[in-house]
């Protein structure tokens, strides 16, 4: 499951409806990682643009992924502005065992850092500013630059 | 008509090409002063699947995307 909500999550909320999605599956573990906006640098908070298209087939390949393992992702994000100290992304593995779940937790959100098409913008002084030097070129990133 | 759209910060409109494949879109591009910045950390994108050559042919109605550098969480 791919949720995309256009404000910080409720994070309390989301975690109890995973919960209570999956009490009954069998599952044994369940392994959430919350991401929240840190004061850093000066600023007011963080902003997101998506592109859903690709990020949904991107997130179908790991929940095809989990599926061969026994387990499943579920995932939420927001897109536009998250204020300091709110929470803007929340991805959790549910698996029959602990191990299977810590190590997806761990992966996928690697992948999600190198391949979710997600762009993150400093909000500071009224201004909502491109992170370049914190971002990640996808792979095969430049073909359409100048040949070498 | 090929419908090229730039994705994320890239503060550019759409753009309606006859254009038959990646190489030539490249080639257009790289006279774009305003593309400059992108082209070598851009990913590119045809109808929703990423490519990861120019050897890709191109028809009516496709659409391509190119995506700077992500950083989701």
């Amino acid at each position: 499951m791919l949720s995309i909500y256009g404000s910080a999550l409720d994070v309390p909320n989301i975690l109890k409806e995973w919960y209570e999605e999956e009490a009954h599956s069998n599952y044994g573990a369940f392994i959430p990682f919350v991401g929240t906006v840190r004061s850093e640098d000066g600023i007011d908070g963080l902003s997101f643009d998506i592109y859903e298209p690709i990020l949904n087939r991107w997130f179908k390949s790991w929940q095809d992924k989990a599926e061969l393992l026994g387990a499943t992702i579920k995932m939420a994000h927001s897109k536009g502005d998250v204020m300091l100290h709110e929470s803007s992304y929340i991805a959790a593995v549910f698996s029959p065992k602990r191990k299977v779940a810590l190590s997806l937790i761990n992966e996928f959100v690697e992948d999600f850092k190198a391949c979710a098409p997600i762009w993150k913008y400093d909000l500071k002084e009224g201004k909502r500013i491109y992170a370049l030097e914190r971002s990640t070129a996808i792979k095969g990133s430049g073909i359409l630059g100048v040949k070498k | 008509m090929v419908k090229v759209e730039f994705l994320g910060p890239i503060q550019k409109e759409p753009l309606e090409l006859e254009i038959r494949n990646l190489n030539e879109l490249a080639n257009i591009l790289r006279e774009d002063a305003q593309m400059q910045e992108w082209l070598e950390n851009s990913a590119v994108a045809v109808n929703d699947t990423l490519v990861s050559s120019l050897d890709v042919d191109l028809k009516d109605g496709d659409r391509v995307s190119l995506l700077p550098p992500v950083c989701g969480g």
